[in-house]
């Protein structure tokens, strides 16, 4: 289908000062894409700064969406917007700010963007955030850079000042890989290469902005070779009809073609490609469509039907990742993971590297902040198959989402996959914990205690296990001070180190309860997230959490260990309760008040695992 | 080399991806449900809903708002439809406000609307428990809706958070839901209203005759063009309606609708007329009137 992109996705970066605004707005006006009021009201109002004379239109107010941007004169989200070229091609554009601090709106607008234009005011050159714009387009696989080197009235239409300006450019750009990287001379205010070609450059031989968007074709898709179809929805009606409803997210597919089950690797051959229209021959890249298969296989929502390029799973990955969260990364730490309709949950092992998004220098780095841009290594806890996302978009990106706000915290860029499944397949042994269960005589639980220091989890702890050790129940304590002298004894208490403490206590409780051990563990593990980790080990009803809940003011005057002393002088910043927030949990299984009685307290956990 | 692009290739485009977020939605979500106002675009989103779960039958209910202030003729349209189609209707009224004798004409037209509209989709929401409510809301309505997310995030008490909203990469939605927070899914969001009339027309999908050039009865107050839709609305002394062949470009409250003047009494004229107009839709909605920021105040209230 050459000749054939009905709707092209545009990214526009640059700031307000590189006239972005006004650009956006002249292509709308000489698209004719504007109603009358809005042009009217571009005509009238005015707001602060502006220097467009009343009458005259002030492109800038046409872009312009909420309320409190507007009183703020600056854009503070990818806001969309489409147009219609006269050869009926329809472009959608994400329009993201240019500042600095915007670096993840700059991100989801290139996401889904097949041509950028990025502006350059002519008159201040290239400077740090043509670089932060250029890596970032570069990174989310947008194919065509279209440098509108703007504001050329002001430095009298030079050639030698544009050459300049894309000569700089296109060094970034070679060294970031980008594919095709073009440069048209414009002026957003006098409409100069916009729409029509300028008399004012006639040095200059290309197309106009306009022009350009129109000719576009893409360079050749990657996945050309390979055909993928995430399952979104199973189809069941009327005759046991069975169909997997999804979008070709690459290539194209026929009835008869062999297809695997890229989860499994069983494989069929599709029988139908059914739509509301009828059956197809085909489907291609973007068809919305349900297919059928010629004999059952296991599918569910989230599986990828793929052929050609081979397509298996892993469960480490290493990968490129915008952190779009307002609280860092954390190491260790359980996110869900989304890619395409399936969701799994993930941790990031290792953080590699930062990037310097305007030098391109790689710095060592532990954590990702908002804005940043790194590479770091992560585990499922399932196998999963992703495609490098340089081969496809859609099956190489994923999200990372906190599990207790549910907020999107991170966009992964999958690079490589670094362990296949195959490569690590669990033994199962013939003695497994139902047979230890019943040599124990009894079945075993996880027993999670979270509280402040000194709020006497291990106290508690110490009580219920000799209750429990009398009546002939298998026992063991982890508590965090002990675990911190030996197995952890490399962490420390950032919010990092509390997430990879969490996660390694919790590994060890789970083996151990595998092996037949009510096991307690003593932890202040303050946060919610990493207990919630915690849990996603075990069966309901295999993890027990109880929360110790003593004042702060008590804990303190308690201070067996004289931490909170340490931390008033100021020698602990990290202290719980003190310079970190301690998060109670929402619904834990038992409630326990550390300054009751220890015994009853005992009897209520010793209750609770017998019963469970 | 330049070639044309025919529109109907826009439209499967545009068709494919409001099917891909239909079918997400509708896996997603516990209980989801379609927000049905019987226009147009309701009238195209129906149409892909169930087109996006072919052959299988549409996986949810739909909900209309009902302010009891709605054109008979919809009434009627909605009823017969639902009949048509097998639709699992839902109807959400605001039955305090109804009994304490709230009208768009009593009220102004924003408490009107907060009370008839954002209170009574707030409180079916609630009442049925839906976790995602899909609606027909385009980006290219009004220049708030621009930064618009598809899959849009409301807040425990359905308020809307600028700061909340969720970026959105390629394909993939993040369908997640803290305690007591709620979807609104935007299928429709990069249509235009052409668009929409295009895809009616090559879809040959049923809408209100209401769209269409008839002779009704109508008054004239501030330059709007009101029909005299049922007796409950108050003449000013010396008002006499009179009959005008118009059409409506949106519907919703009779009192709060205005009518344009037009002969196009079919499809292919009133895509005719259309495309000759520049005026932007909203223009004739009463409920927008207000200021060119007012819808986000209205959605910050928890309006669609």
């Amino acid at each position: 289908m050459s000749g054939q992109t009905p709707v092209l996705h545009l990214v526009t970066c640059g700031s307000v000062d590189d006239g972005k605004s006004t650009l956006i707005g002249r292509l709308l006006v000489e698209t004719d894409s504007v109603p009358i009021d809005q042009l009217e009201y571009a005509r009238t109002t005015r707001r602060g700064g502006s220097t467009v004379p009343v009458g005259e239109v002030d492109y800038s107010l046409l872009t312009d969406g909420l309320e409190a941007e507007r009183e703020q004169g600056i854009t503070i989200d990818v806001a969309y917007r489409h147009l219609n070229l006269p050869n009926g091609r329809r472009v959608l554009i994400a329009d993201s700010p240019g500042h600095e601090q915007y670096t993840r709106n700059m991100a989801v607008a290139a996401s889904n963007g097949d041509v950028a234009v990025l502006l350059v005011d002519a008159a201040r050159g290239v400077r740090p955030q043509t670089h932060r714009h250029l890596t970032v387009c570069a990174l989310m696989g947008v194919q065509t850079i279209i440098v509108a080197v703007n504001k050329m009235d002001l430095v009298d239409y030079s050639h030698e000042v544009f050459e300049q300006v894309m000569g700089e450019v296109r060094t970034t750009a070679a060294r970031l890989g980008v594919q095709q990287i073009d440069g048209i001379p414009v002026s957003a205010v006098t409409g100069a290469n916009v729409a029509t070609k300028s008399d004012a450059m006639p040095w200059y031989k290309g197309e106009s902005l306009l022009g350009a968007l129109a000719i576009w074709e893409p360079v050749g898709r990657l996945v050309d070779e390979g055909f993928r179809f995430p399952v979104q929805f199973i189809v069941r009606a009327e005759g046991n009809f069975r169909g997997y409803a999804g979008t070709v997210v690459a290539g194209s597919v026929r009835p008869g073609d062999e297809v695997v089950i890229a989860d499994s690797g069983r494989t069929a051959n599709i029988a139908r490609i059914v739509t509301a229209d009828g059956d197809l021959d085909v489907a291609t890249y973007g068809q919305a469509v349900t297919l059928t298969l010629d004999h059952e296989v296991d599918v569910t929502r989230g599986d990828i039907l793929a052929a050609g390029t081979p397509l298996q799973p892993a469960d480490r990955f290493g990968v490129d990742m915008v952190w779009l969260g307002e609280e860092p990364l954390a190491h260790g730490r359980s996110y869900l993971l989304i890619s395409g309709s399936r969701s799994v949950p993930a941790t990031v092992t290792n953080v590699r590297h930062r990037l310097d998004v305007v030098s391109g220098h790689e710095h060592a780095a532990r954590v990702l902040n908002m804005n940043d841009i790194g590479r770091v290594e992560i585990a499922t806890d399932r196998p999963i198959p992703m495609d490098p996302y340089s081969l496809c978009r859609d099956t190489g990106g994923f999200l990372l989402v906190d599990r207790v706000t549910a907020d999107t915290v991170a966009a992964g860029l999958s690079r490589h996959a670094m362990r296949r499944a195959s490569n690590v397949v669990p033994h199962v042994y013939d003695v497994d914990y139902q047979a230890r269960a019943s040599l124990m005589g009894h079945p075993a639980r996880v027993v999670w205690l979270t509280g402040l220091s000194g709020s006497g989890k291990s106290t508690i702890a110490d009580a219920a296990v000799r209750k429990l050790h009398a009546m002939g129940i298998h026992t063991y304590v982890l508590d965090g001070d002990n675990m911190r002298t030996g197995l952890n004894k490399d962490l420390g208490f950032t919010p990092e180190d509390r997430a990879e403490n969490v996660r390694r206590v919790a590994e060890v409780s789970k083996l151990m309860r595998d092996s037949g051990v009510v096991v307690f563990v003593a932890l202040v593990s303050p946060f919610r997230s990493d207990r919630e980790s915690a849990a996603t080990l075990f069966d309901k009803g295999d993890f027990i959490e109880v929360f110790v809940d003593t004042p702060v003011d008590v804990c303190s005057e308690r201070d067996p260990k004289g931490l909170y002393a340490k931390a008033a002088a100021g020698n602990l910043p990290n202290m719980t309760g003190v310079g970190q927030a301690y998060e109670p949990p929402l619904n834990p299984d038992l409630i326990v008040h550390g300054t009751g009685d220890v015994e009853a307290s005992a009897d209520l956990l010793v209750a609770a695992i017998l019963e469970a | 080399m330049q070639q044309t692009v025919p529109y109907s290739a826009v439209l499967d485009e545009l068709e494919a991806e409001a099917i891909h977020i239909y079918r997400e939605t509708g896996a997603a979500f516990r209980n989801p449900v379609l927000l049905y106002s019987i226009g147009k675009d309701s009238s195209v989103l129906l149409h892909l809903a169930i087109k996006a779960f072919y052959p299988a039958p549409l996986p949810f209910p739909v909900m209309h708002i009902d302010t009891t202030w709605k054109f008979k003729e919809m009434i009627e349209f909605r009823d017969r439809r639902a009949k048509e189609l097998g639709l699992d209707l839902r109807i959400a009224q605001n039955l305090e406000a109804m009994a304490e004798g709230v009208t768009p004409f009593t009220h102004g037209t924003h408490e009107y609307t907060r009370l008839m509209k954002t209170v009574a989709l707030r409180e079916g929401i609630d009442r049925y428990q839906f976790d995602a409510a899909i609606g027909g809301a385009r980006r290219d309505e009004e220049r708030s809706r621009a930064k618009e997310r598809i899959f849009s995030l409301r807040e425990p008490g359905h308020r809307w958070d600028p700061r909340k909203q969720r970026p959105e990469f390629w394909r993939t939605a993040n369908t997640q839901l803290a305690p007591e927070q709620t979807m609104r899914v935007f299928p429709l969001s990069n249509w235009t209203e052409l668009d929409i009339w295009r895809y009616i027309e090559r879809e040959n999908i049923e809408i209100p005759g209401l769209y269409f050039a008839k002779e009704r009865p109508v008054v004239e107050r501030g330059g709007t063009l009101l029909m005299i839709d049922d007796e409950r609305f108050p003449l000013t002394e010396g008002e006499v309606p009179v009959m005008k062949s118009v059409r409506f470009r949106t519907l919703g409250c009779y009192p709060l609708s205005g009518a344009v003047e037009s002969s196009a009494d079919n499809l292919a004229d009133l895509i005719a007329e259309m495309e000759s107009s520049k005026v932007s839709e909203r223009s004739g909605r009463l409920i927008d009137g207000d200021g060119g920021g007012s819808m986000e105040a209205k959605k910050a209230e928890g309006y669609f």
